[in-house]
């Protein structure tokens, strides 16, 4: 098994921004090789996502994007994925349905902060332990639970609230 | 959606998944491409992106095997230190790209008849699947600026990468274990071969999957 689809999976959702992502996965992939020292044995995926993670808010930070500073993009968020195509099984009015639920839980999670988008992306898509989530993140495993719990929480409000989903 | 399982489903279902497009993989495939010598190198221009990523790499790779070598060997030679080394980084590149296998496939017919197509030996490939250990596909690799034959096998989660190239020269070798970098590897020889094991499992799995391969179950040793 190889790791790209989780890293730019990963990546994808952090900085929100295709062709960064790229960027972003072939940096983290550099690096990785060149403190490949680093790696202390075990299960490679979450210390290669943790590389990914810090590339990523590595860029974040020079970039200075603010948390809440998410314009609407219809590209990024409209839910070309091939699983609703497949789910809607050629149905147009349920293809048009679930693309529309699929823009609107996506505007969702990116409208998150990071802190709280990453945990929810490693735990949901790649479905990560919480020891797992808390190397990526660099945080003690309590802090997975406490930042997941409220993750949720803000994503509940965001689901049901779309007009004022900035309820931070 | 009051559950966090609901809402887990509702993420998984709803959200999209952002596979790895193909010119990402390309990108790294390049990147990380294995070093093949000179004169086999099909491709010049793979060949000079690949030194030019990793001039710098292969330095600083090699300030770190100098350095660390001495406090690691295992009672390994230099020349079986320096093959560790590259087929530990073979593994590991082969776990980080999509490119496990060039050719996927579990049926022995399959696989042997392509590495020995695109190599000028024929790689014993052996079914273990009834002993746990699946054949999962095999690659063309490089080690030591040869082109050498990979088969990969699994076990459980785990991938082993077994390296496979004609002895060249050198005598046959008893079975030699070592780690590094968390990896366990395991080399042998056979019948004019040399193999290299190389994965996460466990010393004594892997050790057992050697015997396995060499097709002698207890302790192998040969002259």
């Amino acid at each position: 098994m190889s790791y790209l689809n989780a890293a730019h999976n990963l990546a994808r959702w952090l900085v929100r921004d295709e062709h960064i992502a790229q960027d972003m996965v072939q940096e983290a992939y550099l690096r990785a090789l060149k403190y490949r020292d680093g790696f202390r044995g075990g299960d490679m995926r979450p210390w290669l996502l943790g590389i990914v993670r810090n590339t990523c808010y590595t860029w974040l930070q020079q970039n200075r994007r603010r948390e809440d500073e998410v314009e609407f993009d219809e590209e990024r968020d409209s839910g070309g994925g091939d699983a609703i195509i497949e789910q809607a099984e050629g149905n147009p009015e349920t293809l048009t349905m679930r693309k529309q639920e699929s823009l609107r839980v996506n505007q969702a999670i990116n409208a998150l902060p990071t802190r709280f988008r990453e945990v929810l992306i490693l735990r949901e898509l790649e479905d990560l332990s919480y020891e797992d989530i808390a190397v990526v993140a660099a945080i003690p495993v309590g802090t997975v639970m406490s930042r997941l719990s409220r993750a949720r929480a803000l994503l509940r409000v965001a689901l049901q609230h779309p007009e004022g989903g900035k309820a931070v | 959606m009051e559950k966090d399982t609901e809402l887990g489903d509702l993420i998984r279902r709803d959200a999209d998944y952002h596979a790895a497009p193909q010119a990402l993989r390309d990108r790294i495939d390049l990147m990380l491409a294995p070093t093949p010598a000179p004169q086999v190198a099909g491709n010049a221009g793979r060949w000079l992106e690949w030194r030019r990523w990793w001039g710098m790499g292969a330095a600083f790779a090699l300030g770190i095997l100098l350095s660390v070598a001495i406090t690691t060997l295992h009672g390994l030679p230099g020349t079986q230190d320096r093959m560790v080394e590259q087929v530990v980084d073979s593994h590991v590149r082969s776990l980080m790209v999509a490119h496990l296998s060039d050719v996927a496939s579990s049926d022995q017919h399959t696989v042997k008849p392509w590495l020995s197509h695109q190599l000028d030996f024929s790689p014993p490939v052996a079914d273990l699947t009834a002993e746990g250990f699946p054949l999962v596909g095999g690659r063309l690799d490089y080690i030591d600026g040869h082109p050498v034959a990979a088969l990969i096998y699994q076990r459980r989660l785990h991938t082993i990468n077994v390296f496979v190239w004609p002895l060249r020269g050198a005598s046959a070798s008893a079975p030699e274990s070592a780690a590094r970098r968390g990896f366990n590897v395991r080399s042998w020889s056979k019948d004019g071969m040399q193999y290299w094991a190389v994965s996460d499992l466990q010393s004594a799995e892997l050790e057992r999957f050697g015997q396995l391969l060499a097709g002698q179950p207890g302790s192998q040793r040969l002259p």
